[in-house]
This record gives structure tokens, sequence and C-alpha cells, in this order.
């Protein structure tokens, strides 16, 4: 019993690390194209994001009864070492990403920690393939595309219908609108999220028999996964607002609300009707749209690139890392003790990683025509903020 | 397998209509607050008859960035009611 309560304080304060880095690997999709266009200074911006997504995880009523959604099947045996080693994968690869400034999906990274972790722990019978490609591959190869089209044909519009009119005038209305959108964004993220965090520690307490089956998540498990997500949100990660809000393409309050509303449409419609895209994809979609639906606006392809064959990876990436902490994870409480030190261990290079090349001088994209707001704005000993 | 291509369909048109619709809106408000305030301009500056349309160019514009209130409005309602 002794041993189950450690292992399980173990995956809950893991998944809630892992919720962390989703809050700042994800902050660049609501609040990169505000930040960018200037409609938000990037301190009120993050702020303000951090708020929205606490207040999402309380907001939804569907509680999250599943940590997967079907792409693992949660009776044939998913132990907490095995949640330990897939959220392992899933924390290091989007430190990784996050430190090449990559904006790659979370909600990848987690499903192939699991993905990865299940098959190891617990067999292929443990890993629906058929549910991967309907929920993961379709939607991430249709997700930018769908995005990216509403935001091409909105951005189109906003140019014609107010072509007429100054560019100081349209971009003091068009920023105001960017602050509604971008906050949407935010709180349908904290609702979608925060609940990954909540299934995950809530289906290890249910295993562990401190819940009963099908138990809703008690207050204090919504409260820390919303206060988790929040502050990193708060940290901000600036390395992927940098490349979301000035790498893809250079972004004007009108494309800045055309994309924020198509990704916000996008999310909205998608979950409304069964069909959940990741916020990332969609986000990355509708700011490609919007650079190429201007007038002479343009996306840099080579940045464009990088983050496909980031999107690419995050899957087999996650998993590997995820499986091979299951191995490890599964020959008993040292091999766990392992797990959890190389999870420490790789978290903090990263880091330091990230202190010796900060996201203002080096780390970033070429064509860097200024330096970004949001690094300057960075205080130098803000931690992993940088 | 079964993948839901009607579901998909439907996701990419109703998202794309709603984003088109909500922006064009938006886009016109915003070009009817700034023929609004170049009429105001214009007749501060004197010249005849221009400041009359001013108060319709508002209440266009309210009427647009309502319309995208009640937009943002029912976004909220259907993330809560998830």
């Amino acid at each position: 019993m002794e041993h189950i309560t450690f292992l399980v304080a173990v995956v809950i304060i893991t998944a809630l690390a892992f919720d962390f880095t989703n809050g700042f690997h994800d902050t660049a999709n609501a609040m990169s194209t505000s930040i960018a266009t200037g409609a938000l200074r990037p301190r009120v911006a993050v702020a303000i994001s951090a708020v929205l997504n606490l207040a999402g995880a309380f907001l939804s009523v569907e509680v999250a009864k599943t940590i997967s959604g079907g792409i693992i099947d949660e009776s044939a045996g998913v132990h907490p070492e095995v949640i330990f080693a897939a959220l392992t994968g899933a924390i290091l690869w989007n430190l990784a990403t996050w430190l090449l400034g990559l904006p790659s999906s979370s909600s990848h990274a987690l499903y192939g920690g699991l993905i990865g972790a299940t098959l190891v722990g617990v067999g292929t019978h443990g890993v629906h393939f058929d549910t991967v490609v309907t929920k993961i591959l379709i939607p991430a190869v249709a997700a930018p595309f769908v995005a990216g089209l509403a935001s091409w044909g909105a951005t189109r519009l906003a140019y014609l219908i107010t072509r007429g009119s100054s560019e100081q005038s349209a971009g003091r209305s068009f920023r105001l609108g960017q602050i509604a959108s971008s906050s949407l964004i935010s709180l349908a993220h904290g609702t979608n999220d925060a609940q990954k965090t909540m299934g995950v520690i809530t289906l290890t307490l249910i295993s562990a028999g401190s819940l009963g089956a099908g138990a809703s998540p008690p207050l204090w498990v919504i409260l820390s996964a919303g206060l988790a997500i929040a502050l990193g949100t708060y940290m901000g990660g600036w390395r992927i607002i940098r490349t979301m809000g000035k790498g893809l393409t250079d972004i004007e309050p009108r494309q800045g609300f055309s994309s924020e509303s198509a990704a916000t449409s996008v999310i909205l419609a998608s979950s409304h009707m069964g069909f959940g895209l990741s916020t990332t994809h969609v986000c990355t979609g509708g700011v490609m749209g919007a650079g190429l639906g201007a007038p002479g606006g343009q996306v840099r392809w080579s940045v464009a690139r990088r983050m496909v064959y980031a999107w690419l990876m995050t899957l087999p990436a996650a998993g590997a890392v995820g499986g091979a902490a299951a191995w490890i994870a599964g020959l008993g409480n040292a091999g766990v003790a392992v797990v959890g030190v190389l999870l420490v261990a790789g978290s903090a290079a990263v880091w330091f990683a990230s202190r010796r090349r900060p996201v203002h001088s080096g780390n970033v994209v070429d064509e860097e025509p200024e330096p970004l707001p949001a690094a300057a704005a960075t205080p130098p000993p803000a931690g992993i903020a940088a | 397998m079964e993948i839901k291509w009607g579901a998909l369909a439907g996701t990419a048109g109703v998202s794309f209509g709603i984003t088109v619709a909500v922006v064009a809106v938006f886009a016109l408000g915003s070009l009817a607050l700034a023929r609004r305030d170049a009429a105001r301009e214009a007749a501060a500056a004197g010249g005849p008859g221009q400041g009359a349309g001013g108060g319709v160019l508002a209440a266009a514009a309210a009427v647009c960035f309502a319309a995208c209130a009640a937009a943002v409005g029912y976004g909220i309602y259907l993330i809560a009611a998830r």
C-alpha cells in the first residue's frame, strides 16, 4: 500500500508538471498574434490567458472520464507506472520543442507517450490503432487546412471591406477585436487541456483504489490542474510565441483578428461536432492562412517546414521516450526512481540549454526584422520563462 | 475503422462560414467607425453637410460590434455547456 501511495503521489506530481509544460507551450496559440500586433502587451497577454485558462478548468461540466479518449484501452491494465512513463515522454518532448521554439501539439505528446508506454508496459492489445488514425492522424492533417482556409478567406474579406479606411483606424478597432478573440481561445484551451490532466490524475486515483470507479475529480484535483496550467501559461513560452507571432509571417491587426477568429470557430465547431482538432495545429494553420490572405502577404516556408517536421516527430518521439521509460519503470521501485531522476535531469538540461541561448539573441528565425517585444519584456532572471 | 468525413466536412464548412461572417461584420463596423471619424473631422473643418451622417454611422458600427459580441457570447456558451 505504501508503494502504491508513493507511486500515485509521483504520478500526480508528474501530471501537474505536464500540465505546466502544456500551459507555457500553448500560450502562443492564443496570444502570439495579439502580442505580435501590439493588441496586448506581452505580460498583460499571458496574465489574461492564465486567468482564462484557470477559469476554463472550472467551466466545463463534462468531466474527463478517460485519459485518452479511447486511444488506449484503459481497462487492459494501464498501471500507474505506465501513466508515469507516458507523462515522462510527453514532458520531455514538450520541453525539447519549446527549446527549439516549435509549436507542437501538447495533446499529441501526451497521446504519443501513452501509446509508447502502453505498447511496452501492456502490449499491442492495449492500443486501439484504428482510433489513433481517426482521432489523431486525420485531424492532424485536416486541422491546419480547415483553419487556414477560414483564416485566409476572412483576411481577404477584411482587407477588401476596410480598404478605404486608414491603416491607423482599422488597426485600432481590429486590435480591440483581437483581445476578445484571443481570450476566447484561452478559455477554450483551459477547458480542454486542464481536463486532460484531471482525467490522468483521477484515473490514477481510481486505479489505486483511492476513489471509486467512475468518480468525478475531487475539487483539489480540479484546482491544482487549473493552477498548474495557469501558472505555465503565465510563464509564457516566449520562444514559441516568437515563432508563431513573428517567425511564420508578419502579422498585422486585421490578419491577427482573422486568424484568431478562425481558430476560435474551428476549435468550437470541431469539439461541438465531435471531431476534436488540436489547438496548436488549428492556430498555426490560422496564422499561415492569414499570412497568405493579406495583399502581398507571405509565409516563411522554412519555418513552416521545420514546424511540420516537429508535428510528424511528436507522436513517435514522445512514444519512444514513453516506451523506454515504461520499460525501466516496469523493473520495480528502483526503475521508477531511475525514470524520475532521468526526467528531472532531462528537464534541467533543457532549462540550462535555454539559458545559454536566450530567446532574444539566438535560436530564432533568421529573418527577424527587429527584437520581439516579448523578449524585451522578459526580465533576465525569469527562469524558465526566458 | 470509421472516419467521420461528414463531421470533418461539417466542421470545415461551419467554421469557414462563421469566421468569414464574424470578420466581415467586424470589418464593416470598423469601416463605419472610420467613416464617422472622417465625417466628424470634415464637420469640424467646416465642410457643409458632412457631419449629418455621423449618427447613422455610429449606430451602424454599434450594431456590427454588438453582433460580434453576440458571437463571442455564443462561443462562451458553447465552451461552458460542453
